[in-house]
């Protein structure tokens, strides 16, 4: 990663802290509703794997935990803001909420509730990126809890069977809901795991951006040349809790600290300022202008925007007017 | 006009479908070089190679999926599940993304798949192989449910649901698939929505779908025959809407309906043709309509019960007998408009 990189890298996480730290007060305001999964802790992963892929060309599928995801593949953060408000100008019209953000013209093929649920997904978007000689990739991003869904194994079996273009990136960060790893998964490094399926893998660092960055550079190009699936685990953290409805009560306070001395954007702010591409006082002023954009763009589009028209409740249902409903050649029905 | 069985529709529909679009791809078990436990595929690997047709692991819930997934970029899949029964294991893909994935996106993704797959019960196959579950099926949002009754509706749901952009469960079933009948010789669109009169009639309507509309056009001849009455029969291809007008225009004209199902009563195409009538004709009625489903029982292995658990075309003539109360009245024949009584 070249210097200009790094700094552009680290203005990318503190906005996606402070968009997410954004979404928590807007959630405790009750301007957000339902279920809210928050990224904070985890901001190396989406962005050094997406530092490494094509953004908005190769495609992305992941989880609940998805709003980071959707802006690293280009979503307009006012539109996922916007989404997280309900509203018609939001990335789903206000039809899906913070666990399905989609922007489809950037790749992000949407965030997906059900655990495990998109590992066939990225693979049948892999198949059909093969089919039609793309150079594309299907990216998919999901938990470690994931792995102890069928669709895993299932998922991992095809995708070797077939040798398909799709990179698993495991987001480890040690939790299903509220469930430590150790008490709910037999082998705990999960990199290990697809070696029966015969897919290559590693496991490093997920806190740290340039590790990630220079593990999913390997991991992008095996796939995108070709030689199949990959798997690459991230060891990371979320510094709240699973959801906003989570006391997160469960946690070692001191397995807490322990990971907050590692947090990914500390880490790289330290680094760049050590290595004078950067001082103190240019990251207080990266962060004063993000916090400004958040809450003078970004916040004030999500509360000025409309909310969906109740009439078109039913749109989006099932295509309109297809012709193959009733085609002409139809005969003898009502 | 040729005649033909079922799966040679099926198959012909595939064949042409395949040959047209490069995108089009059939998944499932068995399905490519063994062509398919009932054939609907039969000559298409050798034809179209592996990556088009694709024999999958025996893992229900991962390549429905991983067709869904590929649909999502413009891929067109028909899916096969080998039986409905397995489609238990694929209902989180089927529900939770192809059939939501066009509302949660705002309208950005769709998922125009085909998903086809064979239920009812055969010949002894036990409880876990003798599933019908178009009723679980059709009570989703977001996913269109239909079921050929027989080869010309075989061929022409598949290729307009190939072609729809909408995904599509077609349910069919394990004895029709040697049934034979007309096919047009041209290629022929079946409508997604809608009914069929199967057979014209004025004194009851038999609804029936897949199988129970052979049970009803049996019956219905006995009936002509044996006791003067004339069934109208209306063939419910689409389960998934219903088509309202098509059960309001058929009992406006009746007066009364019947409704006969392979699956158990309780939340079943029946009641819910029966919540349409209430809504849409009620005043019509000149009876109750009435329900002919199978006995709430997992499916039992011995003959003579599995037999017994699901209904029959004596069982439809019965109901309608009964029905028509014609022990105490004279024949439709003699005298049809007396059950019209207060009709104009």
């Amino acid at each position: 990663m070249k210097p200009a990189d790094k700094k552009r890298v680290l203005r990318e996480m503190l906005f996606a802290r402070r968009f997410e730290e954004r979404c928590y007060e807007a959630y405790v305001e009750r301007k957000i509703g339902g279920f809210l999964h928050l990224y904070p802790g985890q901001e190396a992963c989406a962005q050094g794997v997406m530092e490494a892929a094509r953004p908005g060309h190769d495609y992305v599928i992941t989880g609940y935990r998805d709003h980071i995801h959707a802006i690293k593949c280009g979503a307009d953060p006012k539109a996922v803001m916007a989404e997280l408000y309900g509203k018609e100008t939001g990335s789903s019209k206000g039809r899906g909420g913070s666990m399905h953000i989609f922007d489809v013209e950037h790749h992000m093929m949407g965030g997906y509730a059900l655990v495990g649920g998109p590992f066939p997904l990225a693979a049948g978007i892999a198949k059909g990126l093969k089919m039609k000689g793309s150079d594309a990739i299907s990216i998919c991003f999901l938990g470690d809890a994931a792995n102890n869904q069928g669709t895993f194994h299932e998922t991992m079996n095809m995708a070797k069977l077939w040798n398909l273009p799709v990179l698993f990136v495991c987001e480890n960060n040690l939790y299903g809901i509220g469930t430590r790893i150790d008490r709910s998964t037999a082998v705990i490094e999960q990199y290990k795991r697809v070696s029966g399926y015969g897919i290559p893998a590693a496991q490093v660092d997920g806190q740290d951006v340039e590790i990630v960055y220079d593990a999913a550079k390997i991991a992008v190009d095996h796939v995108r040349s070709g030689k199949g699936p990959y798997f690459l685990e991230l060891m990371t953290y979320r510094y709240r809790g699973h959801s906003m409805s989570d006391s997160n009560a469960y946690r070692a306070k001191d397995e807490e600290r322990m990971w907050s001395k590692r947090d990914p954007i500390i880490l790289l702010r330290d680094r760049l300022i050590k290595a004078g591409t950067i001082t103190l006082d240019d990251y207080k002023t990266m962060d004063t202008e993000i916090l400004d954009q958040i809450e003078n763009q970004i916040i004030k589009f999500a509360e000025d925007s409309p909310e969906p028209v109740v009439t078109e409740l039913e749109k989006y249902v099932l295509a309109e007017n297809d012709p193959y409903v009733h085609p002409h050649s139809s005969r003898g029905t009502h | 006009m040729a005649t033909m069985m079922y799966w040679e529709a099926l198959q012909r529909a595939h064949d042409e479908e395949l040959a047209r679009d490069p995108l089009v791809i059939v998944m499932g078990e068995d399905i490519g070089v063994a062509g398919g436990t009932y054939k609907a595929t039969k000559g298409l690997y050798d034809k179209y190679g592996p990556e088009r047709i694709m024999d999958t692991p025996i893992s229900e819930n991962g390549f429905t999926g991983l067709g869904i997934g590929a649909s999502f970029i413009g891929i067109r899949p028909i899916i096969e599940l080998m039986s409905v029964n397995f489609a238990w294991l694929a209902m989180d893909q089927i529900f939770n993304s192809a059939a939501k994935v066009r509302y949660m996106s705002g309208g950005q993704l769709t998922a125009p798949v085909v998903i086809r797959s064979p239920g009812g019960t055969a010949h002894q196959l036990g409880a876990q192989h003798s599933a019908r579950m178009e009723k679980v099926f059709m009570g989703v949002a977001g996913l269109r449910v239909v079921t050929p009754s027989n080869a010309r509706q075989a061929y022409g749901l598949l290729k307009s649901a190939v072609r729809c952009d909408d995904p599509v469960f077609i349910y069919e079933h394990e004895l029709m698939y040697n049934m034979k009948s007309d096919v047009p010789d041209g290629e022929y669109f079946h409508p997604l929505e809608g009914s069929e009169i199967a057979r014209a009639g004025r004194d009851i309507t038999l609804f029936g779908y897949n199988i129970s509309v052979h049970w009803c056009l049996q019956a219905a001849e006995i009936l002509a025959a044996q006791h003067g009455i004339d069934c109208e029969v209306v063939d419910l291809f689409s389960l998934s809407p219903l088509d309202r007008a098509g059960i309001k225009a058929s009992v406006s004209k009746t007066h009364r309906a019947l409704i006969a199902e392979e699956a158990e009563a309780a939340v079943g195409v029946g009641s819910e043709v029966m919540a349409i009538i209430n809504e849409e004709c009620f005043f019509e009625l000149d009876a109750a309509p009435v329900r002919v489903s199978a006995k709430n029982v997992p499916i039992p292995y011995n003959h003579t019960l599995e037999k017994a658990a699901v209904p029959s075309s004596k069982d439809i003539v019965h109901a309608v007998l009964k029905m028509l109360d014609h022990s105490q009245h004279p024949t439709s024949r003699d005298t049809s408009t007396s059950l019209h009584v207060g009709k104009s």
